[in-house]
């Protein structure tokens, strides 16, 4: 992908999450109104949308959401899944003509699993052996990028306003459980396709508002373990901290949370001894997973959603329920705008979690 | 009155219409279906009044002199950001930042607060900005405050919920915050102290809350029947030094 320079700007950022845990799809719509609600908050330098349970007819396989800016490019990529992969189903992605979308790249779909063979010599997982592949084509192939490569699930995202976004990709025609949303004010980096927001891995995927001044400490800690930040972003790093902390480590969400946005050292003179234990001992070995800088995040995956706030909650966000559905976003009245009364409306405080889990399953 | 229907109006032409109307001489209006429309009253100086039926977006009221608005709903962040003058009265919860930097007039809210509230507050002889706070708050209350009050009430708290965030009033130089309740000292910037109340403060407080509650319908009698603490400031120009030589 051509990386194009965009204005520095003050910056807004907007997000916004629809989840209905019983695992019922809905239409985009309702995520696109209340994204575009907030259309202050971004400059139409980028947005973008998460949507899980989309592809339940290839839920078995890798969907990859492609951009290439030119058919060489999309030569060679499939140069490459034709050599490491069994593709099923090979389709550009429907969009709408829009005069809001300036000149948008080619957009592929793929749905693909690891080839038998490659993957058993490799040995190595079908996930970890599907990571490597996309961050080799994310860091080496000109022209290509990779949006998302996860299960049942897609990207859609590009430089525009969000509501332009969603209208060019026709989220109205995909049903989901889990929809999240951004609208981007690029601050420090620049605005292009692979650059808005969600940023993913697998079936990880990202929206942020705000910035990571840790991004160096946690570049590096991740690049010990393999993984390429190449999309000059700081947002790209809090989607490997999950893949790495939670699909490799193995470690539960609540303690992930922990490491992300540790408590201040002064919260943990004062909790009880074994619980101060823990916390040092969370800080010591993940120290330089720990994001610092102003934040709300919220991250999807198959199982639901987790919303996060930086410790001294530097960026807003708000969460409400309603039934079976929660909802997320930057402004309450974001969240007004598609569920007039919610039955309960809260403001999670900085470093508290909020995790939406679909029913009889959990991470 | 004049009622302005905003379902679906950005906030551009809501708050230019608002405007064209004063110019006409219209001084009270009734606003509904507001969701989200951003700088409702900002920089109004004139005796306008306003109800707000909704959820009004980021930024009301700010820089406004005057103005006296009354929200049926929650109000979102940097609400009466540098508050000149005027009164805000909330039936709901306020997000963060709330009344940064105000210098004078009135923000009663009858639910809860978020984080930094009142921070970088001031006063000025009859300029007297006061933030009166129904339910809780979050950390960084009264940063840097330089004058005015605060009231904490923490009314209507569920089982363990905390009357007060971390770092309270930290870097607080000037003005006075009041609480209804005792605050965990660890929670307290170095440069303020806790103190029981004397006789001018309860004057003072019975006096700030019969207005807040004549606006609300709470019982003044009930709210001052329970153990109020002051925080004050150690020193009155603690970074004097540093910046005079």
């Amino acid at each position: 992908m051509s990386r194009r320079v965009g204005e520095k700007d003050i910056s807004g950022c907007a997000i916004s999450g629809i989840f209905n845990r019983k695992g019922l799809r809905f239409s985009g719509e309702a995520i696109i109104k209340s994204i575009a609600l907030m259309r202050e908050r971004s400059n139409g330098l980028g947005g973008g949308f998460a949507a899980y349970g989309i592809y339940p007819q290839h839920s078995d396989a890798y969907a990859c959401h492609i951009f290439y800016d030119h058919l060489k490019a999309r030569e060679d990529v499939e140069h490459f899944f034709n050599k490491h992969f069994c593709i099923t189903l090979a389709e550009e992605i429907p969009t709408r003509k829009l005069k809001a979308i300036g000149r948008p790249p080619l957009i592929w779909r793929y749905f693909i699993q690891a080839d038998r063979q490659r993957l058993e010599r490799s040995n190595l997982t079908e996930d970890e052996y599907v990571v490597q592949c996309v961050m080799r084509i994310n860091a080496q192939y000109k022209g290509a990028f990779i949006a998302s490569c996860g299960k049942n699930m897609g990207v859609f995202k590009g430089v525009a306003y969000p509501e332009e976004i969603g209208e060019f990709f026709r989220l109205e025609d995909y049903q989901a459980y889990l929809w999240t949303a951004h609208g981007r004010f690029p601050t420090n980096t620049p605005g292009w396709w692979g650059g808005a927001h969600p940023f993913t891995l697998l079936d990880w995927s990202i929206v942020h508002n705000g910035e990571i001044s840790s991004y160096g400490a946690n570049k590096r800690f991740l690049e010990m373990y393999g993984y390429q930040c190449s999309l000059m972003t700081d947002t790209e790093v809090i989607t490997y901290l999950f893949d790495l902390l939670v699909r490799k480590k193995k470690l539960p969400m609540n303690l992930v949370v922990k490491a992300l946005a540790a408590p201040l050292w002064s919260e943990i003179e004062q909790m009880e001894e074994k619980e101060a234990g823990q916390f040092k001992a969370i800080r010591a070995i993940y120290g330089s997973a720990l994001l610092n800088g102003p934040f709300s995040i919220i991250l999807g995956h198959r199982n639901g959603f987790l919303a996060l706030n930086d410790r001294i909650k530097l960026r807003p966000l708000v969460v409400a329920e309603e039934q079976d559905v929660i909802y997320v976003a930057s402004e309450e009245s974001a969240i007004r705008e598609v569920c007039p009364q919610p039955a309960r409306l809260y403001f999670p405080r900085g470093g508290e979690a909020v995790i939406g889990e679909l029913e009889g399953r959990s991470q | 009155m004049v009622e302005i229907d905003a379902q679906g109006i950005h906030y551009r032409d809501l708050n230019q219409r608002v405007r064209r109307l004063i110019g006409q001489g219209k001084r009270e209006f009734n606003l509904i279906n507001v969701n989200g429309q951003r700088y409702i009253g900002d920089g109004l100086a004139s005796s306008v009044r306003m109800e707000i039926n909704g959820t009004p977006g980021n930024d009301l009221a700010a820089f406004a002199s005057g103005v006296e608005i009354t929200v049926h709903g929650n109000v979102q962040d940097g609400v009466a950001n540098t508050l000149n003058d005027g009164k805000l009265i909330v039936h709901g919860h306020a997000g963060d930042i709330l009344g940064y930097g105000m210098r004078g007039g009135q923000v009663y809210i009858k639910g809860k607060v978020g984080y930094r509230v009142g921070i970088h507050m001031k006063g000025y002889r009859e300029q007297e900005p006061v933030i009166i706070i129904g339910g809780t708050a979050g950390d960084f209350l009264g940063e840097y405050m330089a004058g005015g009050k605060i009231i904490l009430l923490g009314l209507n708290r569920i089982r363990d919920e905390a009357l007060v965030g971390n770092h309270l009033a930290v870097g607080m130089h000037g003005g006075v915050i009041y609480l209804r309740g005792e605050v965990e000292p660890n929670k307290l910037g170095r440069e303020v102290r806790p103190e029981k109340l004397g006789q001018d403060d309860w004057d003072d407080l019975e006096r700030l809350l019969a207005d807040y509650c004549r606006e609300f319908d709470f019982s003044l009698k009930e709210i001052i029947s329970a153990d109020f603490w002051k925080l004050i400031p150690v020193s009155s120009r603690p970074y004097g030094k540093i910046y005079a030589y």
